[in-house]
């Protein structure tokens, strides 16, 4: 039986963690494979540590805020050590729905990808974001098509199952800030396949996003110069 | 001896004396104490030697010897805040690393806890 490791990455998600690890362990139990929830907590300062402790989840517990990525690669090492056939990342914010988890699994099986991404904005259905957000993530659709020559909608989206292949890949090299946009090209140099499901998106249940106000310009600077960058470099 | 001379020498000399005091501390690292240790001597080099910078500015064509000072100390400064930025760089990938290894070391020695609990 195949294994699958569902990464919940939280900062402060204290609000919203409950309910989550409670639909992901219903949702758990209906799959037919052999499963395991791990909360990365990236040194929180709320309750979040605990709340996974006492729900009896695995826990791997940043001494040190290190950003989504770093805390992301933490559970992919985790998950190469323990050699789980997949991976799939959960955000803590109960954005990503687990009813929708299927919808990735089916993908995989049906695809053989070795990404698969969920995405808000092939079916245009459920959570579709603000209008500005959803102008930068065209945009970064746009540049990811420039470098890669393939068309994925949403470029942003953290909704993701990974097979072992690409966590060998995310193990050794993903970035510590702001990931998504950035590692989609690096799958592309690294010759993965990449292929996009709709799912549907709540808003987020709690906490706050990392990419807000100011930081919005600079996330797009950020990654529009870590995008070129991953582009130009040489496949290790 | 100018008194201007004096005065640099001497503030030359303190800053001298102030590095080695940080090396001997601990406090700062050789690698990074060379660069210091340079501009010091290049300092004390020009105090002594007054007609220095004029000569220099006319081997390099420029007509205002302070101009070729600002020109090659903005350049330094620079070169040397980038070394800094990859420095910095350096240390924050560590940090990482090492973040990442202790939350999962963390995280096995809880499960070995747990597997003895009855």
């Amino acid at each position: 039986m195949n294994s699958i490791l569902f990464i919940l990455p939280c900062y402060n998600e204290e609000k919203a963690l409950p309910a989550l690890l409670n639909s992901l362990q219903i949702v758990c139990a209906q799959l037919s494979l052999k499963t395991e929830i791990i909360v990365v907590n990236d040194h929180s300062t709320d309750q979040t540590p605990n709340i996974a402790r006492e729900a009896g989840i695995s826990l791997l517990d940043l001494p040190v805020n290190c950003g989504i990525g770093a805390a992301m690669q933490t559970a992919f090492t985790y998950a190469v050590d323990k050699k789980f056939d997949f991976a799939m990342q959960i955000d803590g914010d109960g954005q990503h729905p687990p009813i929708e988890i299927q919808k990735l699994i089916q993908a995989q099986q049906q695809s053989k990808a070795d990404v698969i991404i969920g995405s808000r904005f092939i079916e245009k259905k459920g959570y579709q974001s603000s209008t500005l957000r959803r102008i930068g993530i065209n945009y970064l659709s746009l540049l990811n098509r420039i470098y890669t020559s393939k068309r994925i909608e949403d470029t942003t989206s953290g909704f993701r199952l990974y097979n072992k292949k690409a966590l060998l890949l995310v193990a050794e090299n993903y970035p510590d800030e702001y990931p998504e946009p950035q590692s989609i090209i690096d799958f592309h140099k690294a010759g993965l396949s990449v292929k996009e499901v709709p799912v549907l998106m709540a808003e987020r249940q709690g906490g706050q996003s990392s990419i807000r106000n100011f930081n919005q310009l600079y996330y797009l600077f950020k990654v529009t110069i870590a995008m070129f960058f991953s582009f130009i470099r040489n496949k290790k | 001896m100018e008194r201007i001379q004096i005065i640099t020498i001497i503030a030359n000399l303190s800053f001298l004396v102030y590095i080695s005091w940080l090396i001997v501390k601990g406090k700062l690292r050789e690698e990074y104490a060379i660069v210091w240790l340079i501009i010091t001597l290049f300092l004390a080099v020009f105090s002594f030697w007054r007609d220095g910078l004029r000569i220099i500015s006319e081997l390099f064509g420029v007509y205002e010897p302070p101009n070729l000072i600002f020109t090659a100390f903005i350049f330094i400064i620079l070169i040397y805040l980038l070394h800094l930025s990859v420095t910095n760089s350096k240390l924050q990938k560590n940090l990482t690393s090492l973040a990442q290894e202790m939350a999962l070391l963390k995280q096995k020695i809880e499960q070995q806890q747990d597997a003895r609990k009855p």
